[in-house]
Parts: C-alpha cells; structure tokens; sequence
C-alpha cells in the first residue's frame, strides 16, 4: 500500500504548472483551444472531450492527456448542469411555467410543493392513467450564446509558440459564439406516488453522460413526512445551483458550493449531484420541510472510485407567510464526510474503491429566502473545513463564505438578478501561507426575459456580466488558461459576459 | 474593481427598492377573509402568474390550454360557482372562493393552491370577482346554516337509503352510487358540456369539501351550473344528515358510517328493497 494521494497531492500545484510547460509546442497550440472552450454553462471543456474524460475540469483533462499527474481530487468540475422548468409537467398539467417558478428554473412555493409531493398536484390527475397516451415525459433544455472571457495574469510562453522562451503573464481575452450541452429532461409519474427522474446530458462530440437518474417514493405510510429518494439527485439545497437564474461562466455556480482551499484535493461541490438515497419530509403546504441523505463518498462520480465510507447531508427549512410581503423562508445545512488518503494498488496504480486512511471534512451554513413584494433576497453563509491531510498541510484549513443574490420581478417575465459573494480563508492548512490566498470575491449582474411563457415551452433570452477576483489562484470556472499565477499574492481577475437564449421545450 | 463594484452594488439595490412599491391601482376590488383585505390589483399579478393558462386572461375560462382540459375551466365572467356556502343561484362568499382555491378541485386540472400566501389568495379573489358586474350588482348570498350532525345510526342510513331511492338520486348517481345511472350519460352543464356525476366509488374527496358538513352542504346549496339540484325545499335538516350518513356507506372509506352500516347489514341485508326503477318499469 502506497500513501498514494497524499503524495500525488503534494505535487499538484508543481505538476499543474509544469505540465503545461513541458507540453512544449502543442501548449501554445491546444491551451487556447481549451481555453476557448471553458464551459460557460458549467458543460465540460475541450479538452475532456479530447480525452473523453468528463469529470476533470479542462485544465486537469489537458495535464493527464499530456501525460502529467493529477491528484485522485482536485477541484470539484464544475459541472452545473442544470435543472431546468419542465415542460413536460406543464403540458401534463396545462399551467404555465410560473405557476411553478418564480422565472424558471428557480421554485416557488407552489412548485417547491409539486417537487416535494413527488411531482404530483394531488388532485387526483397525476397518475399516468389521467395522461394522452401521445404525451411523452420529455423536455430538453439547451442555450445557444455569445461569450466573452477575459481573465488576469494567465501565464503563458513569453514567446508564443516557444516554451523555452520562459512564462510570462497576461491577459487572456477570448470571445464568439458557442453553445451550452444539452439536458434531457425526463422526469413523470410511473404510479401514483411513485415517480422517477432521468436526466441524460448531451455534449458536442463527446457523448452522453447521466446527470440524474432516480426513483422516488411518496407519501409513505400516506404521510407527506415519508418520501424516499434513491439514484443520483441534487441534493435539498435550499439554495439549489441547478435552478440558478445565472448561466455566465462565473456566475453560473455558486462559489461556496465548490471551493476548497489552495492545495486541498477534497473533491466535493454543494452543489454537485450525488449518488445514495435521501429521507424527505415536509408539511402539507410545504413550509415545513426536511432531509436526511446518506450518499456515496465520490461527489456523483458513477463507479467506485474512492473508499468505502459515507457521506451524510441533513436540510430543514421553515417558511413564514408575512402576509403582503410574502413568503419568507430560512433554513440551515450540514454536510459532513470523509475522504480516503490511501488506496491498494497494483503496479503502482491505485485500485478504486479500496481507499482508507480516510480524513473528514465537513460544511454547515444557514440560507435564507426573504420577499419584499417582487423584490427577493437570498443570502446564504457557510463554514467549511477539511482535515490537514487532505489539505496537505499542518492544521486543518477552515474558512467563511457568505452571498447575497437578488431578484426583482419586474413582472412573471422579465427579471433582474444581481449576486455578491465572498470567501475568506479564516486558517491555512500551512501556518506559512499568505492569510488570504484563495480568498474570493464575486459579483454578477442579469437579466432574463422570457418573451414567450406557455405551458408547453419556454425561451429566455439573458444577459449577464460577472465578475471574480481570486487571490493567488485560477478563477473556479477555471476561465483563461486555468493556471494559477505565478505568484500566490496575485489577485486573478476574471470577467464573463453573456448573451444568450436559454430554451426549453 | 472590488469598489467599484460594491457601488455599483449599492446603486442597484437602491434602484430596485424604489420600485418595489410600484403598484397601480387598476381597480378598487377588495375581498376580506379574516384579518385579511384582498386587492384585485394584486390579484392580477397572482392571476397572471398562476390561473391565466386555464381560465384566459378574460376570465372566461378560454385560456391556452382549456381545449386540452376536461373539464372545462371556471368561467368566471359568468359568475356561477358550484361550490357555495350560500343558496342556489346566489354569488358565494369570499371565503367560499378562497376555498375553493385552497382546495382545489379533485378530479379536474384544478390543484390546490395552498402554498400561495393567504394574503395571495384573498387577493386572487378579489380579482376573479372584477370579471362579472355580477359581483357589483347583487353581492353574494346569505350562508346557509349547517345545524349540528345527527347521529350515524343505522336507522339514519336506513333513512337515507330511503331519500336516495324516493329522490330518484340513482338515476344520476346510480343503484350503487357509481355514477352510472341511466340519465348519467344524458346530464350535461350550464354550457351544454356533458359532465358525469359523481361515483362514490371512486373514494375521492367531493369537488367542494370531504366533510359530513361539506357533503350536507353541497345538496342543501346545489352545485350551480351543474345537473346537481339544491334539495333545501324538500330535506329537513335531520332527512339531510341520514343522506350525508347513506352517501358515506357507499364511499370505500374506512368511515364511521360504513362501520356502522357493515356492522348492521349482515343480519339484515334480506330486509333492503333494492335501489333502482320500481318493480315493473
């Protein structure tokens, strides 16, 4: 046995870096392909096409295929695929789009209700029987778009085309059309109270992957507190990623629900589907709400790649009807697991599912979702902290996000959305470090307008300017070249913007 | 940047306040249920958002997908309701609406809307009332009263398989109560829309309530618009409760009536005249 991550781990950072500089001249050749490419909705880059590995982020794709090592997690992909308004539930049940959502894809009550009582109205029309036999539980979602990128402090060959010419630093701007992946939305009733979900994704050229796929029981023992989930799912996050208004290539996740330290190979995302089983409960109306989750310990990655242990996740929530104001809503999480740091391994090669030696880690935060009229208020705070080992370091790193995200309904189809977030490292796993490497400030700015809202399809059109500022390291959407800077002192700024049509039918 | 960016954080927030309080008084509609004062203008917003796919923008029941439904959404420039508190004919109370709302209709695409705000649905009343002068002219009508229940003996069943025959409610309802009597596939709606009557069998909640006070209520008042006739002039209200008590023997309900009546009937089945046409017809 072979302390096989921890030593892959500590030359993470020198192998990033130098892989792509003994790439010698296909560097300058296929970085900026790869770059040009970074997912702008969360879809996975040129380079895991290339390599067909869809659960590295374009960066770790491009150092394994140029031979380089990776450590067994990095930075959790962020793979924010979305959920997405149904239209297949509309035209099930011939409501428009908002009846569900308040701009699709993010819930509203009634729609958190319908999802809760597993999508099903209740009024005795949701079994299958009720339904045209030509009707399909069907929809997919895609958005075609104009992008810009442009991120600080990149380093690139001081002479392009010649890597022994020495690394500089620039600017990397990169701009033109392109489109998101697909997501096939399948999700119906195959009895009453028995429901299930199959959301295949479709990227250009590289195949199909399964971003949900579950069966989900209601109304056990007739109790609305009894409901069993069981497949791959995003899990209850109040504040759910999935259903982000944002799509921009900065904007699009939420920074707290993916960051780990400089360094930590913990590989896991908040917002990430998992794979395991979920416990649901809530109120008749919904405003009482809970869940407990047992989940596999490899962030949704299928197979058995990592140890044996479990993660666990619990959720509550409690909503307040403020009358004119509207509903208000306040909740907390915890999200608590372990990681291997040593794995079998034949011919030097680790053996997926035997890691041990494992190290915790754990997040917990509070999230709100306040109305003010049309005027909606989601602020979300978290605490994170990973074992010193995974962080490869003397003492366990820990930090504080928090993010505020507004809405204003200008009416059901036209929305503003504005997102401030920030990330403080409170402690470094090396007492050493910079205090503020890693550290993260975000801010995006949108609209969506829906021209058409029916129920059978749906069309936005968006426009999206964001912003991050990270310390030392490469922007989470792994925007520009995706490597860090060369020095850790370097604030990376990094700029999106984004027009686009996000359809779905 | 982070500075400019948190003023320009500060200036949209701003901005956005300063609309929140934008609301034209389109009309001075107002609703009350509790505490709560409905606004139709208010309402419109809700309506737009949740109830003009089905009911139209007009109120008429034409909405995009009502060629898809059946049945047929609530026409409401017509200002008939089935379900009411108050006697046939007459426009029902505001808290009648706001439950029909909250309920839902079972059986229809109509779902309940009980995760809206109360105050979201008070205000939906009050919108749905500015689509028929109906409202302005004649107001709603007086609730009628529910006196208290009688007990569920099997003598009151008795009673009540006795009114069901001698009202000739099997001929809508059938023999059994499954909705399938021979005028079932004749009844049609105040639209000339055929509709079915309600099958006990079926063990659903009635569209207006699944109560012994819904139930008594709904053959007091009628279901306007519906073949469903008010029986207030023929039932006395203890005749009224031995048919709530009968009407709930037939339903697959673990009720405390159909105890009762399964307690009683296996010594006594051979004394039932059975329900239907009378001998020779």
């Amino acid at each position: 046995m072979i302390d096989w991550p921890v030593t892959r781990r500590s030359g993470y950072r020198w192998a990033r870096r130098s892989a792509l500089i003994l790439g010698g001249g296909l560097c300058a050749a296929l970085v900026p392909s790869v770059a040009a490419m970074t997912p702008a909705h969360g879809h996975e880059s040129a380079a895991a096409i290339l390599t067909g590995d869809r659960d590295r982020t374009g960066y770790e794709a491009y150092v394994v295929a140029r031979g380089g090592v990776l450590p067994v997690s990095t930075r959790s992909a962020l793979a924010a695929h979305k959920a997405a308004g149904i239209p297949a539930f509309a035209r099930k049940y011939g409501l428009p789009c908002s009846a569900c959502h308040t701009a699709w894809p993010e819930l509203n009550a009634f729609g958190q209700r319908f999802r809760d009582n597993g999508y099903q109205l209740g009024n005795d029309r949701d079994s299958p029987i009720w339904v045209n036999p030509s009707y399909i539980p069907f929809a997919v979602r895609t958005t075609p778009q104009w992008r810009l990128e442009r991120t600080t402090h990149q380093p690139v060959d001081a002479v392009p085309g010649d890597p022994a010419s020495g690394t500089v630093e620039r600017t990397i701007t990169q701009s033109g059309f392109d489109i998101s992946g697909a997501d096939l939305l399948m999700l119906g009733t195959l009895y009453k109270d028995i429901t299930f979900g199959f959301v295949p994704t479709v990227e250009d050229g590289e195949g199909v992957g399964i971003e949900a796929a579950f069966v989900r029981f209601d109304n056990l023992f007739r109790s609305p507190w009894a409901n069993l989930k069981f497949g791959k799912f995003e899990m209850d996050n109040m504040l759910s990623e999935k259903r982000s208004l944002m799509l921009s290539s900065n904007g699009t996740f939420y920074q707290s629900y993916h960051f780990v330290p400089v360094g930590d190979g913990t590989d896991f995302g908040l917002g990430d589907n998992q794979i395991g089983a979920e416990w649901l409960g809530h109120s008749a109306n919904s405003y009482t709400r809970f869940s407990l989750a047992v989940l596999g310990g490899t962030d949704g990655v299928p197979g058995l790649p990592s140890g044996k242990t479990y993660d666990g996740a619990v959720t509550l929530s409690q909503a307040f009807d403020a009358g004119r104001l509207g509903l208000q809503r306040v909740g907390a999480y915890a999200y608590a697991g372990r990681r291997p740091t040593v794995f079998e391994t034949t011919g030097g090669e680790p053996i997926g599912g035997t890691g041990t030696d494992n190290r915790s880690f754990y997040r917990v935060g509070v999230v709100g979702d306040f109305f003010i009229g049309n005027f909606e208020l989601l602020p979300l705070f978290m605490h994170g902290s990973d074992d010193k080992d995974l962080a490869g370091g003397s003492q366990d790193p820990t930090w504080n996000s928090g993010l505020l995200e507004l809405h204003y309904y200008i009416s059901p189809q036209l929305i503003l959305t504005q997102r401030s977030e920030i990330i403080r490292m409170s402690q470094q796993a090396l007492p050493a470090t910079s205090e503020n490497l890693g550290n993260i400030d975000a801010f995006t700015f949108g609209y969506r307008w829906y021209p058409i809202m029916f129920s059978r399809a749906g069309l936005a059109f968006l426009g999206e300017l964001s912003f991050t500022k990270t310390i030392g390291t490469v922007p989470l959407s792994g925007a520009g070249v995706g490597l860090d800077p060369l020095s850790p002192d370097t604030a990376v700024k990094s700029t999106s913007v984004l027009l686009a049509l996000d359809f779905d039918f | 940047m982070s500075r400019i960016l948190w003023g320009a954080w500060a200036a949209g927030f701003g901005l956005l306040l300063s609309g929140v309080e934008v609301c034209a008084a389109q009309t001075q509609t107002e609703t009350h249920f509790g505490n709560l004062t409905g606004k139709a203008a208010a309402g419109k917003q809700e309506y737009r958002r949740y109830c003009v796919g089905c009911h139209g923008p007009a109120g008429d029941g034409n909405g995009e997908n009502a060629q898809w439904i059946d049945p047929k959404p609530r026409d409401f420039t017509a200002a008939v309701f089935k379900c009411r508190s108050t006697p046939t004919g007459t426009l029902p109370t505001d808290e009648d609406l706001y439950h029909s709302v909250s309920r839902g209709f079972v059986t229809t695409n109509m779902p309940p809307w009980v995760p809206l705000t109360r105050q979201a649905r008070v205000n939906l009343v009050a919108y749905i009332k500015t689509f028929s002068p109906k409202w302005q002219a004649q107001g709603p009508g007086t609730p009628i009263t529910v006196p208290p229940e009688t007990p569920a003996t099997p003598e009151s069943i008795l009673h009540g398989r006795e009114l069901f025959q001698k009202m000739e409610c099997w001929k809508c309802h059938g023999p059994a109560g499954h909705g399938d009597g021979p005028s079932a596939s004749t009844l049609t709606d105040s639209k000339d829309r055929p509709i079915p009557p309600y099958n006990f069998a079926s063990g659903s909640r009635f569209k207006c309530g699944e109560t012994n006070p819904d139930l008594y209520r709904i053959f007091m008042t009628g279901l306007d618009g519906t073949p469903m006739p008010s029986f207030a002039d023929q039932l006395q209200p203890a005749d009224a409760w031995d048919l709530v008590h009968f009407l709930r023997t037939l339903q697959p309900l673990p009720t405390p009536e159909a105890a009762v009546w399964h307690a009683w009937l296996p010594t006594h089945a051979g004394q039932l005249k059975p329900i239907g046409p009378p001998e020779g017809q």
